[in-house]
C-alpha cells in the first residue's frame, strides 16, 4: 500500500514495520499473538505513517500491546486508557489512537470511562481482548465471566451476572460495535478494516482465549464453526455447517434462532449495520449472553454521529471567528479596569 | 439639600441575607463601584454549600465582606464596621461579629413573626432594646422597593427581589460611590428582560435617594482613593487570576491550554472561565470524574498540550494514580487543588489548608512533585506561570495550591505587562539521540528533565509506562540497581528545582527574634498582623512560602537566623511538621479550623504572646 506521510516520500510499510524490539512476554499459547499479528499485518493498509498512530493501554495482560508496536504508545494505569486517549484524541485530531484493553481493564475498573468514551463518540478505537478471566492477576473471576464460574476468588462459584459487552456497548451509544475472535485472522482484520474506516469511537470486542486460566471460554465459537452467527450487513442472517440455521425477529422486536426450513428464508431478518434505530443491533447481541451456543459475530452497528474531537475543533474555529483570535493583553483588560497615576 | 460628609480612612462592610436574597450581587457590585473609585479594597464573600437552604434559616445566611480604604490593605478586615442584615437570620448569625458601636442597617419588613421564629428569637430584637449598643437603622427595604417599583408591570414576588438593589443604592449613598458602573451592569445583565432592568434601576436609584432625604441618615462618608503604586488596575478573585494565568503560560509556552475537569467548588469557576476563552484555542473537557478529567490532561500532555485538571480535595485525592503515572512518565501536567474544609466532603465552600500532606505524599511509593501555593487573589496569576514553567522545564506533575478565601475573595490587581511574562517555551524532541534511535529517557545534564518527543515526530516512535524502566532507553526492567537509581534520581530531580527558584525573602526591617512563616493563602492576614504588632512598637519578622517543595535553598539558614519561629497555618501543623523534620528547628504553630480565613488581630494576639 502505497500513500503519502506528508513529507514527500511515499509510505511502503509492511507488517515487520510494526514490529518493535521488545521481546513478545505472553504465556506460549495465548490468542494474544494472533491479535497481535493481524493487527501488525492490518497496520500497513491504513496507510497512515507509524509516528501518527498511537496505542494506549492499561493494565493487563493485552495491555502490553503497546510496547510490541513500532508506534508511539503508552502503558498506563488499570482502567483509564478511554479516559488518556481521550485527551490525545482531542487535543491531537492529526494523530490515530487506539485503545487496547482487557475485560477487566475495560467493563470493571474501567467502565465508566469506556461508556462515556462512546457516548461522546471521540474519535479513538477501543479493542476489547474478552478472555473472561483475570490472567495477570492469576485467574480470578472477571466482569463477563459467566454466573457459577469457580476460580480462585469463587470457590463456591461466582454470583456476578456477566456484561454482555456488545449490549452494554449499544447502550452506551456506541455508534460503531463489533466482535470478532482471535484466531479468525481473515474476519477480525474485516472488522478492523471496518472499525478504522469509521468515523468516531468504534468497540470491538475480541474473543481470545487464556490457555493458562480460561482455556476453551469460546470453544464453541472459536471452534465449532456452525455456532459462529456471521453479521454481514445487506444480507439474511443464516448460520450452521449449510446455512441451516437463521435468525428472524419477532413483533416484540427480540430476535430467535430458527430452522430456515421451518420459516423459510423470506422470513429471516437482513443484517442492517446502519440502521439508526439500535433495536436491531440490540436484539442481535442478546441472542447469545456468553458464547456458549450459537453466537454473532461481525459487525453489530456502525452509524454516523458527529464526531467529539470535530465538535470541539468547530468551536474553537467558531469562537476565534466571532471574537478574533485570543490576545493575551485583551485578555487581562476586560472588564473594569482603572488606572493609578504615579504621585 | 445636602447632608455633611464626614472622611474616614478605611471600612468594613458586611452585607448579610438569605441565600435568595442577592447578596453576592450585591456585594460584588458595591466592590465593583469601590474599586472604581480607586481605593484599595479586599473582599471575602461567606456564602452555603446549599444553593437554597429553607428561605429565612440559619444555614441559608449568605454574607459578603468588603473593606476598602484609603491606603493599602491586606484582608477583608476583621470585625465590620457596618453590617446590612436584610433578615432575622442574617442578624442572628452575623451580629456577634459586629463591635459595640457598630452601624447596623436592617431590613425592618422582614422581622416577621414567621422570620423571627425560624431564626431562633424569641422576642424582636428590634423591640426589646438588645441591639441599643448599635447605631441601629430599621429601614423598611421590602415596603420601600415596592412602593418604588408599583407602577412596573411586574409581580409582587419580582419587585421583592429587587430589594437587594434598594439596599445597594442606599450604601452607594452613604459612601459616596460612583453608580454609572451598576447602571450600566443592569441594563447588560437584564438586556433580554426590560422590565426587569427598569426595576432593578429605580430599585437602585430609590435606595439611593432614600439615603439623600431621609432624617434617619445626617451624614454620608467618603473614603479616599488610595495611593497605589502606578498602573492599571481591575478587581480580580484568585479562581480569575489563576484562569488568566494558565492562558498566559499557554501563550508563553507556545503550547496549546488542554483543561480536564470535573465539576467541584470551589474550583469550578476556573473550568468556567476557561471554557469561555476557546478563542486561545483552549480546549476544556468536562469529564465524567476526577479520574477521567486528569487521565484526559495526561493525554494531552502526552500529545504535546500544556495540560491541567482543576479539582479540590476530595477531587483531588481520586487523581492520585495518575499522577503517580505522570511521576513515571516524567510528563508535564498541572494540578490545582482549590483547598476547602474536610475531610471528606468537609465544608465545600469553606477554606483550609489542610491537603498539603496530602499532595506532598498522598501517593504510593517514592512520588515526588513539586508544589506551587498561591498567596494572594492576584498572585494567582503568577503561580500559575510559575507552576508551569517548572512543570514543562522539568517534565513532571505539579500541584498548585490555592484555597475557598484566594478563590472567591477579590482584591485591586496591577496587571502585569504582557512583554515582561517569562519565556517558557519548550524544545520537542526531533531526532534520534543515541546511534539512530530515539530513547526517551535520555536527560538533560542540569535539569535532569527527559526528551520530550511528541506522537506525529516521524522516527521517534517510542512506548512509555509506568512499569519501572531503564533510564536512557526507558525499556521495561526489574532490575534492582536500575530501580534504586531511578528512585533517587526522580527525587533528585525535584530536589534540584530548589537552585532555579528565589530565595526565600524576608520582611524583618527591624532586626526581629521572633519570625513569622507563613505559606500561601494566609499571606494577607499574617501580613496585616506583623503590620498591627510593628504598630505598637513590637518586633517581628515575616516570611510567606510559595515554593513548598522544594523549598527556597536559604530556607534553613532563614529559619535557623531566629529564635524563635510561628508557623500559623488553617491545619493541625502541616508546614510545622515540614520544617521541623527538614530543618530541625523547634518551631511552633498557630492553627485554627474554623472555616474562616485567619482574623489578624488573633494573629497579632499569638505574635505578641510570643515576642
Amino acid at each position: 500500500m502505497t500513500h503519502g506521510n506528508g513529507n514527500g516520500r511515499p509510505l511502503q510499510l509492511t507488517a515487520k514495520d510494526f514490529k518493535s524490539d521488545q521481546e513478545v512476554r505472553w504465556c506460549p499459547g495465548c490468542g494474544d499473538y494472533a491479535i497481535l499479528s493481524a493487527l501488525q499485518s492490518f497496520m500497513p493498509e491504513l496507510g497512515i505513517p507509524r509516528e501518527r498512530l498511537v496505542f494506549i493501554s492499561g493494565i493487563g495482560c493485552a495491555a502490553r500491546f503497546p510496547y510490541y508496536m513500532e508506534t508511539y504508545g503508552m502503558h498506563s494505569i488499570h482502567g483509564r486508557a478511554p479516559a488518556i486517549a481521550t485527551g490525545l484524541s482531542v487535543s491531537r485530531p492529526d494523530l490515530s489512537v487506539w485503545v487496547v484493553t482487557g475485560d477487566g481493564d475495560a467493563l470493571s475498573i474501567g467502565g465508566n470511562h469506556l461508556i462515556h468514551a462512546l457516548r461522546r463518540n471521540v474519535n479513538i478505537k477501543i479493542l476489547l481482548f474478552n478472555n473472561q478471566i483475570y490472567g495477570l492477576t492469576k485467574g480470578q473471576y472477571s466482569p463477563t465471566s459467566e454466573l457459577g464460574k469457580v476460580t480462585k476468588s469463587t470457590p463456591m462459584g461466582s454470583l456476578d451476572y456477566p456484561f454482555n459487552p456488545i449490549s452494554l456497548a449499544l447502550g452506551a451509544e456506541a455508534t460503531f460495535a463489533a466482535r470478532s475472535i482471535d484466531t479468525d485472522k481473515r474476519h477480525l482484520t474485516e472488522v478492523l478494516r471496518k472499525a478504522s474506516a469509521h468515523r468516531g469511537a468504534a468497540f470491538v470486542e475480541i474473543y481470545q482465549n487464556c490457555n493458562v486460566y480460561n482455556d476453551g471460554a469460546f470453544d464453541a465459537v472459536r471452534e465449532q464453526r456452525e455456532n459462529r452467527i456471521v453479521l454481514e450487513h445487506g444480507r439474511r442472517i443464516r448460520f450452521g455447517a449449510d446455512g441451516e440455521r437463521g435468525v428472524i425477529q419477532r413483533a416484540d422486536g427480540s430476535c430467535e434462532l430458527v430452522d430456515v426450513a421451518d420459516v423459510g428464508e423470506e422470513a429471516l431478518v437482513v443484517h442492517d449495520e446502519n440502521q439508526e434505530h439500535p433495536s436491531l443491533a440490540f436484539a442481535l447481541s442478546r441472542l447469545a449472553h456468553t458464547p456458549h451456543g450459537p453466537t454473532p459475530i461481525g459487525v453489530f452497528r456502525n452509524v454516523d454521529r458527529p464526531v467529539y474531537d470535530e465538535l470541539m475543533q468547530e468551536q474553537l474555529a467558531s469562537a476565534a471567528q466571532l471574537s478574533g483570535e485570543g490576545d493575551l493583553e485583551a485578555l487581562l483588560h476586560d472588564g473594569d479596569t482603572w488606572r493609578v497615576d504615579g504621585h | 439639600m445636602t447632608k455633611p460628609v464626614e472622611k474616614l480612612d478605611q471600612v468594613i462592610i458586611r452585607f448579610a441575607g438569605d441565600s435568595g436574597d442577592g447578596m453576592q450581587l450585591t456585594g460584588s457590585r458595591f466592590t465593583s463601584e469601590t474599586a472604581a473609585f480607586g481605593n484599595d479594597l479586599s473582599t471575602l464573600p461567606d456564602f452555603p454549600a446549599e444553593i437554597r437552604a429553607p428561605a429565612g434559616s440559619l444555614p441559608g445566611v449568605s454574607g459578603f465582606q468588603i473593606q476598602f480604604s484609603d491606603h493599602d490593605i491586606l484582608t477583608p478586615g476583621d470585625a465590620p464596621d457596618v453590617l446590612v442584615a436584610m433578615n432575622p437570620a442574617a442578624l442572628r448569625t452575623n451580629v456577634g461579629d459586629l463591635p459595640k458601636g457598630g452601624t447596623l442597617i436592617v431590613n425592618r419588613d422582614a422581622f416577621t413573626e414567621r422570620n423571627l421564629q425560624k431564626a431562633g428569637f424569641e422576642g424582636n430584637p428590634l423591640e426589646d432594646g438588645s441591639l441599643a449598643e448599635y447605631h441601629l437603622h430599621e429601614v423598611p427595604l421590602t415596603n420601600l422597593t415596592l412602593e418604588a417599583l408599583k407602577s412596573i408591570d411586574i409581580t409582587k414576588r419580582e419587585a421583592e427581589r429587587s430589594k437587594n438593589m434598594f439596599a445597594l443604592g442606599l450604601m452607594s449613598w452613604l459612601y459616596n460611590r460612583p453608580t454609572e458602573g451598576t447602571l450600566s451592569y443592569i441594563e447588560r445583565k437584564f438586556a433580554t428582560r426590560p422590565l426587569i432592568a427598569e426595576a432593578n434601576t429605580i430599585a437602585f436609584k430609590a435606595g439611593y435617594a432614600y439615603g439623600e432625604t431621609t432624617e434617619d441618615f445626617a451624614v454620608s462618608y467618603e473614603v479616599g482613593p488610595a495611593k497605589l503604586p502606578p498602573g492599571t488596575y481591575r478587581n480580580v478573585t484568585g479562581n480569575q487570576a489563576l484562569a488568566m494565568g494558565l492562558i498566559a503560560a499557554s501563550t508563553q509556552s507556545g503550547l496549546p491550554l488542554f483543561l480536564g475537569a470535573y465539576p467541584i467548588t470551589p474550583a469550578s469557576g476556573i473550568l468556567e472561565d476557561l471554557a469561555r476563552r476557546k478563542n486561545f484555542g483552549v480546549r476544556t473537557f468536562q469529564a465524567e470524574d476526577e479520574i477521567a478529567a486528569v487521565g484526559a490532561a495526561l493525554g494531552a500532555s502526552f500529545g504535546g498540550a500544556l495540560a491541567v485538571s482543576t479539582s479540590s480535595g476530595p477531587g483531588v485525592v481520586l487523581k492520585s494514580e495518575t499522577i503517580g503515572l505522570a511521576v513515571a512518565l516524567e510528563l508535564p501536567l498541572l494540578i490545582l487543588d482549590i483547598q476547602r474544609a474536610g475531610p471528606s466532603t468537609g465544608m465545600p465552600t469553606k477554606p483550609e489548608q489542610s491537603d498539603l500532606l496530602m499532595v506532598l505524599y498522598g501517593r504510593n511509593a517514592e512520588s515526588p512533585v513539586p508544589v506551587v501555593a498561591a498567596s494572594t487573589p492576584g498572585g494567582c496569576f503568577d503561580a500559575a506561570i510559575e507552576a508551569a514553567r517548572i512543570a514543562l522545564k522539568y517534565r513532571t506533575p505539579v500541584f498548585l495550591l490555592s484555597d475557598a478565601y484566594l478563590a472567591n475573595g477579590s482584591e485591586p490587581w496591577l496587571l502585569p505587562d504582557v512583554s515582561s511574562l517569562p519565556d517558557i517555551s519548550v524544545l520537542f524532541a526531533t531526532e534520534p539521540n543515541v546511534d539512530g534511535e530515539f530513547w526517551p529517557y535520555i536527560r538533560d545534564e542540569s535539569t535532569l528533565a527527559r526528551q520530550w518527543a511528541i506522537p506525529g515526530t516521524p522516527g521517534l516512535e517510542h512506548r512509555i509506562g509506568g512499569l519501572e524502566k531503564q533510564d536512557g532507553t526507558g525499556n521495561v526492567s526489574y532490575d534492582p540497581d536500575n530501580h534504586d537509581h531511578m528512585v533517587r534520581l526522580r527525587a533528585r530531580k525535584v530536589a534540584g528545582i530548589a537552585a532555579d527558584i528565589p530565595e526565600l525573602d524576608v520582611d524583618d526591617p527591624d532586626g526581629a527574634r521572633l519570625l513569622v512563616l507563613g505559606w500561601g493563602g494566609t499571606y494577607g492576614p499574617i501580613a496585616a498582623a506583623v503590620r498591627r504588632v510593628r504598630q505598637g512598637g513590637g518586633r517581628v519578622a515575616h516570611a510567606q512560602l510559595i515554593h513548598l517543595n522544594p523549598f527556597p535553598r536559604n530556607t534553613g539558614d532563614v529559619l535557623r537566623r531566629y529564635d524563635r519561629v510561628l508557623v500559623p497555618e488553617m491545619n493541625l501543623g502541616q508546614l510545622l511538621k515540614l520544617v521541623r523534620a527538614e530543618f530541625l528547628v523547634d518551631a511552633v504553630g498557630y492553627n485554627r479550623v474554623r472555616g474562616l480565613p485567619f482574623r489578624s488581630d488573633e494573629l497579632a494576639n499569638a505574635i505578641e504572646a510570643m515576642l
